[in-house]
């Protein structure tokens, strides 16, 4: 390939071999059915006689539910059911982590939007009219909007008699979870401090905004069970929740996996699975729902909104001597993830900054604004940015460079985090930020490429819309660091299964690769074929549709999937490799002692070929299925927030580079660059692609994103017309420094790669746009008005 | 509902006047939206895709009469020497899509006061030529806006055209949204010289009730050009001059907070478009061949 | 309603079609051709792109009753009858353009457009080409990649 490629990873340890193998940019098995247009997602299934479900929604933030009446819907022609909280017969609340969520809603709702009624019909807008015929009385109740609100006295409150376990720690029944962490004594050395910056931050509501609505397809079983086709994360952690709603053993509620169209952590929790099951099973017919992009921004929980107060004390050398740090989070009206929200937020507090004193505490709250849970992060965003933004402060303060601030506190391997967990592998946060900072900057005045009086306007701030022809343009240039830890942590039984199998078709060995876990459109399966061909040394490699017949993959979340999936599609191959080779020991004689498999051969240490796949596999295939755990972790300490939480840490870091419209407030981001470690690259087209990729929803969150929530819990722009994410004339180049930095704890020395660059990306941002502007910019995202102090 | 499809012009008149109630249907980049987001039911729909002549113009000296369904596309692309405001304008439209089937007709009759179109016709000077079985009306654009999403059609009424005075001077249209491309106007200002009737006119989008002109920011600024005698001369603005035509056209803003900005940014943001269109139409007519042809022209009234 | 058109050279005819029905539903949900996306059902995001009668349009703000008679074209009739990828869906999966790929039809739609009228588009061609097709995971990049090279392959400055 000669044309202009941006972004071409510097890989530092392995040549990128070339036959589909680990290391090599395979291109992904279902490319060509994407870009046919062939590939089948969830809101693409069809199936005969199916209906169309739809969903009422909650129109009030807070409300008890006098009544519903069903019965003038039900007479709208091509209507085959209608159902309420009444007619559920089995569970009636879900939840990723507390079951505190009514399937449908009884007798009150706590967020705008929440489900009330479901309605099947011959044909959407038969739906929709039949909803609108369903009356429903509401008595609205007052709302609790923030943490104010949610813990003055008399407020009410929203889950009352919790019998949950964090319930016991927490200072009010509308506060879900709150984690301390205390490391050293804060207290006591602050007065030490030459230099102490205090700040406080705000970060908006994110959406994930895949692209791909929530939707899927529920058929009813001859066998009174279920079969869902439908776009998730994680299959077998909603069966786990739909199988008690729908009253069936876990059996008979069997999920396929359909095509996904991007996840980024709206998928983790249940939309539409339960509701269209139930329509299935009621009215014995197919259903299909399919979100519009409105209902998709009530359908599922978002980045959670969060104020971080933060104090940060230095010696004059710049030398940190402690942190404080309090972050609330608002959880919305229900928990969804936001447990493990705070669990992050708290223990990745700090950032990747040796801090020997500590005092953390973060929160999150229940309230009646949107839900929140994952988004790719998930706590450790609403941290970064603020702890980012105190070193920048930190740095201003001591009159230090920002980067040399960040140097000369930055973690390394054997460095212990504020949790009393030690670093146990590779954590170059030097290096990442030295190979940003050290490469060239872009060229100023990048519009100037033409006539004087003719500026190229998709160079400029406000682009197409012709606002500046260069007046009032400033640059600026910011650096951040951010942590991630990877995979599930505080103690959760975090594993995945792969079953493998072995056998000739026509004669030549072909591997299978059946697992549960969801792509998303990450390129979890182009790596596990690889891993497959890398194990078993066959060129074809067939993966099978990821379904509940085989064992949970776990979630394609927390940057894990490739770490955990992979290792277990890993052991899986090498059980198939052991079989294979007693076998042939059997069989043949083949030599004990190391041996290979390798183009479909068998051959020992020094590459001689002993024997071929084909001379054990003529008497039956070889399957074996495995479970891959990573190594246990523990639970925060609930008062001190001590434990060996975290599976492993990653690192990345960002370079922004930025024109600003000081006037007018407008941002074109010129370049962000970003180095991050990820141990080992399997496929490194994939691995630049998930960093630019998070990258970009950073500079979304920076400059763009929110959704905006009044005072009375409404969401005031749920449309891609006024919740913007960034388009390509928004986004600028985005070089990526790789490091493979072999952690000896994972699986070919891997580190999760998919979310660290949504973490660093925005305060980076924002710090240029400091520097261009010299005011402080506290909150995200930043709007033009506060870029002009006309907020 | 019920779609309606005229094969021509009196028939789509008929049926708008038999069915005032029915929603006019083009590009579809308006209505098409309130029907899948279920925002809109409307008794009839009145698709004008077969009417071929709403999608052609006509040039004279003087107008461009242009055709109420003519694409965005073709105003940027055959347009822009007799539009050069609403062709600005018209590149800043949605995206690439919607450009091929939007239209200016479209914005007019959505009315919205973020349409882009509409400063840009504000500061040509314009007149909306509306008819119906009754007869032919040309509107002013000036009386066209009546409230947000409210036009002075009448029920019965159809936009045939737009007729649009083709530029004898230069023309400007610049938009404040917060991305780099397919948003909708936080504000926008657009502004035409008018060197042949030594006039110069504004247009303001999305900063008030409804599209609006500056006027006394337009007086303010023939005044000076014509005590200065700056239209003969070519000579620079004074630089406070810029700045107080800002500050007039932000004086004519009646901005509300929304999600898209506060009020106080879009008086702010509409000073400094204003002040930025300014300089660059005033520039563009000073290295023009204009400034010498236009001393024995009338004063602005 | 009856709606008639030639859908990737094919005529073909929807019935019962309800009077507020977008081009884009009757495609996906009557004429069995997926391939255009329903990201957002209101123009903003570009990921339902058809060619209609030669144009580029989100079939979602084009009502049913418009596509009358019309040529429509699809993703699903980019590649050549026998399955020979076009210049731009293969230069989409070489780049690594291509992630959950809910846009990519779209964008191939537009991109495909674009090299026909462009031989050498710069980038700021490109970007203003693909401004109104979202992407939300890949930031890009590998999707400029993608066009780049493919323009490059179609004059010759990079190997098929």
């Amino acid at each position: 390939m000669t044309a202009p490629v941006t972004g071409t990873p510097r890989l530092t340890q392995h040549a990128a071999p070339a036959d589909g193998r680990i290391g090599a940019s395979t291109p992904r098995p279902d490319g060509t059915l994407k870009v046919t247009g062939a590939f089948a997602y969830s809101s693409d299934l069809w199936h005969e006689d199916m209906l169309w479900g739809h969903t009422l929604r909650s129109p009030h933030a807070h409300a008890r539910i006098l009544g519903i009446d069903i019965a003038e819907a039900l007479t709208v022609p091509g209507v085959t059911a209608v159902l309420t909280h009444a007619d559920l017969t089995a569970a009636t609340h879900y939840g990723l982590e507390l079951s505190d969520q009514p399937v449908l809603a009884a007798d009150r709702v706590r967020y705008q939007g929440e489900a009330v009624a479901l309605v099947a019909a011959d044909h959407p807008e038969t739906a929709r009219r039949a909803a609108a015929r369903i009356r429903v009385a509401y008595e609205e109740l007052p709302v609790v909007h923030d943490e104010a609100s949610a813990t003055a006295p008399g407020a009410p409150v929203l889950h009352p008699g919790r019998t949950d376990h964090y319930a016991a720690h927490v200072p009010h029944p509308n506060v879900l979870h709150r984690q301390p962490v205390l490391h050293g004594d804060a207290r006591a050395a602050a007065p030490t401090a030459d230099v102490v910056v205090t700040g406080d931050y705000e970060t908006g509501t994110q959406d994930q905004a895949p692209l791909g609505p929530e939707s899927g397809l529920a058929v009813p079983a001859e066998d009174g069970g279920v079969d869902l086709y439908v776009a998730t994360q994680w299959l077998h952690v909603d069966r786990q929740q739909l199988a008690p709603i729908l009253g069936l053993p876990p059996e008979k509620v069997r999920l396929t996996l359909a095509g996904v169209g991007g996840a980024f952590g709206a998928r983790e929790d249940l939309s539409m699975q339960a509701h269209a099951c139930l329509l299935a099973m009621r009215t014995g017919r197919p259903v299909k729902m399919v979100y519009s992009r409105e209902e998709s921004f009530f359908g599922h929980v978002h980045r959670h909104p969060a104020r971080l107060h933060y104090e940060h004390g230095a010696t004059r050398d710049g030398i940190l001597v402690h942190v404080r740090a309090r972050i609330v989070l608002d959880g919305g009206a229900y928990a969804s993830s936001s447990p493990a929200v705070v669990g992050n937020a708290a223990s990745l507090a700090l950032g990747p900054y040796r801090v020997p004193n500590a005092d953390i505490e973060a929160l999150a709250l229940y309230t009646n604004n949107p839900p929140c849970g994952a988004m790719r992060g998930f706590g450790a965003v609403q941290a970064c940015f603020a702890y980012e933004s105190q070193m920048d402060k930190l740095a201003a303060a001591l009159g230090m460079d920002p980067v040399e601030l960040r140097r000369r506190n930055a973690v390394a391997q054997g460095d212990v985090m504020p949790t009393g967990q030690p670093i146990d592998s590779p954590a170059p946060a030097a290096e990442l930020l030295r190979l940003v900072k050290e490469r060239p900057l872009p060229p100023e005045r990048p519009w100037d490429t033409g006539p004087a009086d003719a500026p190229d306007l998709r160079a400029l701030p406000g682009g197409l819309s012709n606002t500046t022809h260069g007046e009032g343009v400033v640059r600026g240039v910011g650096y951040a660091i951010g942590i991630k830890n990877i995979g599930f942590s505080e103690g959760f039984d975090d594993y995945a299964t792969a079953r493998v199998g072995l056998a000739l078709a026509g004669g030549e060995p072909v591997a299978t690769v059946h697992t549960a876990a969801a792509e998303v459109g990450q390129g979890g399966v182009t790596v596990q074929a690889q891993i497959a061909r890398t194990e078993l040394g066959v060129p074809r490699v067939a993966l099978l549709p990821p379904d509940t017949t085989v064992g949970s993959a776990g979630s394609t979340s927390a940057s894990r999937q490739t770490y955990m999936t992979g290792g277990a599609v890993r052991a899986a191959c090498a059980a198939v490799r052991d079989e294979v080779l007693r076998r042939g020991r059997a069989r043949h004689g083949w030599p004990a002692g190391e041996l290979r498999l390798a183009d479909g051969l068998v051959v020992t240490g020094d590459g001689t070929a002993v024997g071929a796949l084909a001379d054990v596999l003529d008497e039956g295939p070889v399957e074996r299925e495995t479970e891959f755990r990573h190594r246990p972790t523990q639970p925060f300490d609930p008062h001190t927030g001590q434990g060996l939480g975290h599976v492993q840490y990653a690192l990345c870091a960002h370079r922004a580079v930025v024109d600003v419209d000081t006037e007018l407030g407008l941002v074109k981001v010129v370049e962000l660059a970003a180095a991050q470690d990820v141990g080992r690259a399997l496929n490194p087209l994939s691995v630049v692609g998930q960093i630019q990729g998070g990258s970009t929803q950073g500079l979304g969150l920076a400059v763009m994103e929110e959704i905006v929530v009044g005072p009375d819990g409404r969401q005031r722009n749920p449309s891609f017309t006024d919740y913007l994410i960034p388009t390509v004339l928004d986004t600028p180049a985005m070089p990526v420094d790789v490091l493979e930095l072999a952690d000896p704890h994972a699986p070919y020395g891997l580190r999760g790669v998919g979310e660290p660059s949504t973490l660093s990306s925005t305060p980076a941002i924002v710090a240029a746009l400091r520097q261009a502007t010299g005011r402080p910019l506290t909150r995200v995202p930043v709007r033009p008005e506060h870029l002009v102090g006309r907020a | 509902m019920e779609y309606l499809r005229p094969a021509d012009w009196p028939e789509a008149l008929a049926a708008k006047a038999a069915h005032p109630d029915a929603v006019p249907l083009a590009g579809g980049t308006d209505v098409m939206v309130e029907l899948n987001l279920d925002r809109r039911r409307p008794g009839h729909l009145l698709d004008l895709g077969r009417i071929a002549a709403l999608r052609t113009w006509e040039t004279t000296a003087r107008t461009v009469r242009l055709g109420a369904a003519v694409p965005y596309r073709d105003v940027i692309a055959r347009l822009s020497t007799e539009l050069p405001g609403l062709a600005l304008a018209s590149r800043t439209v949605g995206s690439p899509q919607i450009r091929t089937r939007g239209s200016v007709g479209g914005n007019l009759g959505t009315a919205s006061p973020a349409g882009d179109a509409h400063p840009a016709l504000l500061a040509a000077g314009a007149t909306v030529e509306a008819v119906s079985v009754r007869g032919t009306r040309h509107i002013p654009i000036d009386d066209f806006y009546l409230g947000p999403k409210r036009n002075a059609l009448a029920p019965d009424e159809l936009i045939r055209a737009v007729h649009i005075d083709a530029a004898r001077g230069p023309q400007q249209f610049a938009k404040v949204g917060t991305r780099n491309a397919m948003v909708i106007a936080v504000c926008a200002f657009a502004l035409a010289l008018h060197p042949h009737t030594r006039t110069v006119r504004t247009g303001i989008g999305s900063a008030a009730p409804t599209p609006v002109r500056a006027p006394r920011a337009e007086a303010f600024l023939c005044g000076l050009l014509e005590e200065g005698g700056h239209w003969s001369s070519g000579a620079p603005l004074p630089p406070s001059a810029a700045t107080r035509f800002g500050e007039l056209a932000a004086a004519a803003c009646a901005p509300i907070d929304d999600v898209r900005g506060s009020a106080a940014y879009r008086e702010h943001a509409v000073a400094v478009l204003a002040r930025r269109t300014l300089h660059r139409t005033w520039n563009a007519y000073r290295t023009s061949n204009d400034a010498a042809i236009t001393g024995g022209e009338p004063p602005c009234a | 309603m009856r709606v008639n058109l030639t859908v990737n050279g094919r005529p073909r005819t929807a019935d019962d079609v309800w009077e507020g029905e977008s081009l884009l539903y009757v495609l996906r949900e009557r004429l069995g051709l997926p391939g255009a996306k329903n990201a957002c059902e209101q123009g903003e995001c570009g990921s339902c792109t058809v060619r209609l009668d030669g144009d580029l349009v989100c079939a979602c703000l084009v009502a049913a009753g418009q596509a009358e008679g019309a040529d429509v074209t699809t993703v699903e009739g980019l590649a050549e009858a026998d399955g020979t990828l076009a210049p731009v869906q293969r230069a989409f999966l070489d780049a690594g353009a291509v992630q959950c790929g809910f846009c990519t039809p779209g964008l191939l739609m537009v991109a495909d457009d674009l090299l026909a009228s462009h031989s050498n588009p710069t980038d700021g061609d490109i970007r203003e080409a693909l401004s109104g097709n979202l992407c939300r995971c890949t930031g890009y990049e590998k999707i400029l990649d993608a066009v780049r090279l493919a323009a490059a392959r179609a004059d010759g400055t990079a190997p098929r």
